[in-house]
């Protein structure tokens, strides 16, 4: 045992198979999935609860995401949900007990040309008018509390001023996901890993969703929520729901160590890449997803390289350092860049989904909303923007210049 | 997924090549516009396997290239044209 392991939260695992019958089920045990079921058990007291998770809880985007935690968005109803759960983040740690290594780095938006500083400064605004705190920064702000920056950006792209969200953090994802489903677990939700949900059961032709096939049989619920990741256009056709969603491979990788300690987010518009450091000292990478849906999971060398060019042009101390490993995930990217949560138009059958590539900050909110909508069956302020039905009436909330990544 | 075949120019990096979204069928605007303009303008078949779609040799011929891949690997099954 170590530091790490002895401060782990303790998860209390089922002792058998599912039960026959749940008031809820969720299918798949990541950050949104676990994040219900803790805001279920601990603001509603509902815990006849069961999470489904196919693989590991957590083996999904939940894991393999950058743990940037920001609000810094570019449409209001986008900024007060991401500021919400950014403050929910912050308390976190006081809220379970479990230590998920929350850190306040404070994100830079870099911008290469007037243009971009156009879009940072309307950012700027309108995150100070919707309540999350960003702010403008010249070059030399910019070069003083981050030394290593090249402001010339290796000659084809000059810094010519950043964004700063002060409050942009990290947490580290797997305690993250091990926080809620400690907090859900020992109130009495349980959480099913290895049980993949392979249909979902209808009351009559095209009726209510009352329940899922799993591998161990039938299971009934009153209400059904899809917290799938990557595979949920799948998830969603099997109660005839389609979704507005493109499923991506999206790359990171770390570096070996960094002795010098790099303390802040960094992120640029024109290269859609972004860069941090994690507490064990390795740079972490991220940049845009592939340009063509799959659902391969395998790391790529051409995502590697284009990477590499771009964050050594804004830091080329980059170079003296290795890769260390690579990985992938599989993202459901919605049409407008925003998140889908609720109501399906099959009764008894919610999603929260959309998530692409911005899903880990929106976790604890997004949690709590799900939630709220399942004990209450109406959507809180903070999530009934993002509707499904968005897309029919002509309300989509695009946002893709807030995603990093294009 | 690496390299792309072009008809055209032989066995290019996929670097060259800008992705041009799954190929969608001719929309019929006559029957049930509600219903169909919603399909049509946002939803995506996004199969977890076989899917054609186009490409455009951005870098080379410059042509729109027709390509059968599989999404569950991420490879090039067959360049139609």
């Amino acid at each position: 045992m170590s530091a790490y392991t002895d401060t782990l939260p303790e998860i209390r695992w089922p002792d058998g198979p599912p039960k026959k019958a749940y008031d809820v089920v969720i299918i798949g045990g990541g950050g949104h999935g676990l994040s219900t079921a803790y805001y279920l058990a601990t603001r509603h007291g509902i815990t006849d609860v069961a999470v489904l998770e196919a693989d590991y809880i957590a083996s999904g985007n939940t894991g393999r995401n950058t743990t940037i935690i920001r609000a810094n968005y570019g449409i209001p109803e986008a900024i007060r949900f991401y500021q919400h759960s950014l403050e929910l983040y912050q308390g976190l740690e006081a809220a379970t007990g479990a230590d998920i290594l929350f850190q306040t780095k404070g994100i830079f938006w870099i911008a290469h040309t007037e243009m971009a500083m156009r879009t940072e400064r309307a950012r700027a605004q309108m995150n100070t008018a919707c309540g999350a705190k960003t702010y403008m920064r010249t070059p030399a702000e910019l070069k003083e509390l981050v030394p290593q920056v090249d402001l010339t950006g290796g000659g084809r792209y000059p810094v010519l001023g950043a964004s700063h969200h002060v409050e942009g953090a990290t947490a580290r994802h797997d305690r993250v996901a091990w926080a809620f489903a400690s907090g859900a677990s020992r109130r009495g939700v349980e959480i099913h890993q290895h049980t993949p949900v392979t249909g979902l059961i209808r009351d009559g032709d095209g009726g209510r969703v009352v329940g899922v096939e799993t591998a161990a049989g039938p299971i009934a619920a009153g209400v059904v929520l899809s917290a799938v990741g990557g595979r949920v256009t799948a998830m969603a056709a099997k109660a005839g729901v389609r979704l507005p969603i493109r499923t991506h491979p999206l790359h990171a990788f770390v570096t070996d160590d960094y002795a010098q300690g790099f303390g802040p987010i960094l992120a640029s518009t024109e290269l859609a890449c972004y860069v941090s450091q994690t507490e064990r000292g390795q740079m972490l990478i991220g940049a845009e997803f592939d340009s063509q849906p799959s659902y391969s999971r395998q790391s790529s060398f051409a995502a590697l390289r284009s990477y590499s060019y771009k964050i050594t042009r804004l830091l080329p101390f980059l170079r003296e350092l290795r890769i260390l490993r690579t990985w992938a995930g599989i993202c459901d990217i919605s049409a407008d860049y925003s998140p889908i949560m609720g109501a399906t138009g099959v009764d008894g059958f919610l999603v929260t989904t959309g998530w692409g590539t911005w899903g880990f900050k929106a976790m604890p909110a997004g949690g709590e909303g799900m939630a709220e909508l399942i004990a209450t069956g109406r959507p809180s302020a903070f999530i009934a923007p993002f509707t499904l039905d968005r897309f029919r009436r002509d309300h989509v909330l695009a946002d893709q210049g807030s995603a990093g990544t294009r | 997924m690496l390299w792309l075949d072009c008809p055209c120019c032989g066995r290019r990096p996929l670097d060259e090549f800008t992705f041009g979204g799954e190929r969608r069928h001719v929309p019929d605007w006559i029957t049930d516009p509600d219903e169909r303009d919603f399909d049509d303008v946002w939803i995506l078949e996004n199969p977890d396997g076989l899917t054609t779609e186009r490409w455009f040799h951005a870098a080379g011929c410059r042509r729109w290239l027709t390509v059968r891949r599989d999404t569950a690997t991420d490879t090039v099954v067959e360049v139609v044209a």
